[in-house]
């Protein structure tokens, strides 16, 4: 059998990923794609690039057995992948920290990066006040209401968030606007992409710097559970905190690969964020070829979710390709079922987690239900849900 | 032969440069998209670049992302745009429009299906922003089949070697975009640009256009003497901004007059 090996030499996933781009990003891809080429085997950058995970963000993360919770549902064991106990509370610094050593290594002062929930502007931030690098975060406006706090942490650790008005106000005009700012400042700006998202090679590159999740697991699962998951669970809007967690069980055919999407007010509604679980059209946006949710004649369409992390139209294109090839499977969870998932978490276990989070914990418990007691399911506890408090407050009719 | 080839060939042996202006199609209203296409001819345009309205704009500033907000408010988008280029046929079969816009929006209506409505519409020319020559193999030769010019953007930052790979793919011209940034950015820095069209010049024969950063009638008149023709964009689109209907068409005829008369 042939080792999975995706992307091919100019970033395609089957008919999925590429580089569609305006020409005066190509260099800069380029010069991008060159300098990853050369460090992602280098063991001096590996070595500080695993030095910062342990040191500065807290790794490895531990897995957890969340025993009330398997009790409560009766089914399979459910384990819980600790990615909210990392330094800024998410998987996203994994990430930011490789990106922000690429940055420093091709001698680029500034970065800045696009964010939805703030958990990758936070991340960012983070790592630019680290290293001393000016960062500049973009953000919609939309979602600057919606997630106020991590505006503010972002501002503490020295950023500047620029909000966007154009389109549809929210994670999506946030990367046009990112990329805007690049085709600008090419020469002294690196873009730091928080998702397996955009062009060439960002979504292998951001998968990989992730990857360190699905690693860890592979070690820590035999000692905890005495044996591999049969089922990976993790939610999807671009999708990096999912590719991160399979990447490194792609192989390992016995292991069940689900992308839990947004469905918002429900999929059959129209108004969710499930390209991948609607049935929606290829197309081609920010770099990518990728399925969209769009209408007939190619324009994106707004995206629903009670998570801000989740709201984005198209999915990373290894997803795609993974949906495809039949390799993994993507369900959807409304709005009201993962906020009961995220109620249910904080009371049962004493986690809070994020809201994109609570998606494939309303899976999980769903799943868990179908399968017998011998069985396990990890799933990637992406992020912790203080972001959300205000969100969650304001549901349930309260001003914090 | 292409009648943007013949067209510059005309210009050529006239010692004249190219005036190419931008304007999105359905915007400010697409019952005034075909009347201000006619008024661009009648006060200069030696062509003409119609924007495809995009939801997602991002090689554009601000000034043309508005304009693509307006037009899809207004339910334009691709369909729409070949049908008002249709219309403009019915009273000017000479001059070439070349449809600028992104990939999604063509991918989405099929390319096959694109190139045959747009050589119907008598569409002249393509240029997709976000299809770099590696990714548009196929929709290169789908529009080559029915003489209709592939134009590609260079940057200041294409290099040689992709100057010769993009040149072997390219027809019509060469559309050298002058600066580093999006639509309507900075001030272009006129020496540098004639370094660089120079360079390109020596892989091609191609004529070469120059955009992205042309502000005024002063700049046009510096493009035109180092490049074959000149594109104005967002300065044309302040006008349908900032216009109150009924001045609409005579800020343009005002505003084209002026750029016609500084590059003539």
């Amino acid at each position: 059998m042939q080792a999975y090996d995706l992307p091919d030499a100019f970033g395609h996933f089957g008919q999925f990923g590429g580089t569609f781009v305006a020409e005066t990003l190509v260099e800069a891809l380029d010069e991008l794609r060159d300098m990853y080429d050369k460090v992602k085997d280098d063991p001096e950058f590996l070595n500080e690039f695993h030095h910062d995970l342990k040191h500065f963000v807290g790794r490895p993360s531990p897995i957890y057995f969340a025993e009330r919770l398997t009790k409560q549902i009766g089914g399979a064991k459910i384990f819980l992948k600790r990615e909210d106990l990392n330094h800024t509370g998410a998987h996203k610094v994994n990430n930011t920290v490789g990106q922000a050593l690429l940055a420093k290594r091709m001698g680029k002062p500034r970065v800045i990066a696009e964010t939805g929930a703030g958990q990758h502007g936070v991340a960012t931030a983070t790592i630019a006040a680290r290293l001393g690098l000016e960062c500049v975060v973009y953000m919609g406006s939309e979602d600057i209401k919606r997630q106020s706090p991590n505006v503010y942490r972002m501002k503490l650790l020295g950023a500047k968030v620029v909000p966007v008005e154009s389109g549809s106000k929210t994670l999506k005009d946030a990367l046009n606007e990112a990329l805007r700012d690049w085709v600008t400042n090419v020469s002294d700006t690196f873009y730091i992409i928080g998702t397996v998202a955009g062009p060439h090679p960002y979504p292998m590159m951001v998968r990989d710097f992730n990857s360190v999740v699905g690693k860890e697991c592979k070690t820590q699962m035999p000692d905890i559970a005495g044996c591999q998951p049969d089922a990976i669970l993790a939610c999807v809007g671009g999708g990096s905190n999912a590719m991160g967690i399979f990447y490194p069980y792609i192989d390992d055919k016995n292991v069940r690969l689900i992308g839990v999407e947004a469905a918002g007010e429900g999929v059959e509604t129209g108004k969710h964020a499930a390209p991948l679980t609607s049935n929606s059209p290829i197309g081609v946006l920010h770099g990518n070829r990728t399925y969209l949710m769009q209408n007939d004649e190619g324009q994106i369409i707004d995206t629903h979710s009670v998570s801000a992390g989740l709201d984005y139209p198209g999915v990373g294109p290894e997803h795609a390709w993974l949906k495809d090839s039949g390799r993994a499977e993507y369900v959807a969870v409304t709005d009201d079922d993962a906020l009961k998932a995220f109620h249910n978490l904080c009371l049962i276990e004493g986690i809070i987690p994020a809201l994109e989070t609570s998606h494939a914990l309303a899976y999980a418990e769903k799943l868990a239900a179908t399968m017998p007691k011998e069985k396990v399911i990890l799933v990637n506890l992406s992020g912790r849900g203080d972001k959300d408090i205000n969100t969650v407050a304001g549901i349930a009719g309260l001003t914090l | 032969m292409s009648k943007i080839q013949t067209t510059f060939l005309r210009l050529k042996s006239e010692n004249k440069k190219a005036l190419i202006p931008f304007v999105t199609s359905g915007d400010p209203h697409p019952n005034m998209t075909v009347k201000m296409l006619h008024t661009l001819v009648e006060s200069g345009a030696d062509m003409i670049e119609l924007g495809i309205p995009f939801s997602d704009p991002m090689a554009d500033g601000p000034v043309i992302q508005r304009a693509s907000e307006r037009a899809i408010a207004n339910n334009v988008g691709i369909k729409k745009t070949i049908k008002l280029v249709k219309e403009f046929r019915k009273k000017d079969i000479n001059t070439p429009i070349i449809l600028m816009g992104y990939a999604n929006p063509i991918e989405a209506i099929g390319i096959k299906n694109f190139v045959s409505l747009i050589k119907d519409a008598e569409v002249d020319g393509v240029i997709t922003v976000d299809y770099p020559p590696e990714e548009s193999k196929d929709f290169v030769k789908l529009l080559k089949k029915q003489d209709i010019d592939s134009i590609f953007l260079l940057s200041p930052t294409t290099d040689d070697n992709r100057i010769k790979l993009i040149t072997e793919q390219a027809t019509g011209f060469l559309y050298y975009v002058s600066l580093k940034g999006v639509t309507g950015s900075a001030n272009i820095d006129i020496n540098q640009v004639s370094e660089r069209v120079s360079n390109i010049s020596k892989y091609s024969d191609l004529p070469i256009a120059v955009g992205f950063g042309v502000k005024d009638a002063e700049t046009a008149k510096q493009v035109a003497l180092i490049s074959d023709a000149v594109v104005i964009g967002s300065r044309i689109i302040n006008e349908v901004e900032n216009s109150n209907q009924e001045d609409l068409l005579e800020n343009i005829r005002a505003l084209m007059t002026e750029i016609k008369n500084a590059i003539s």
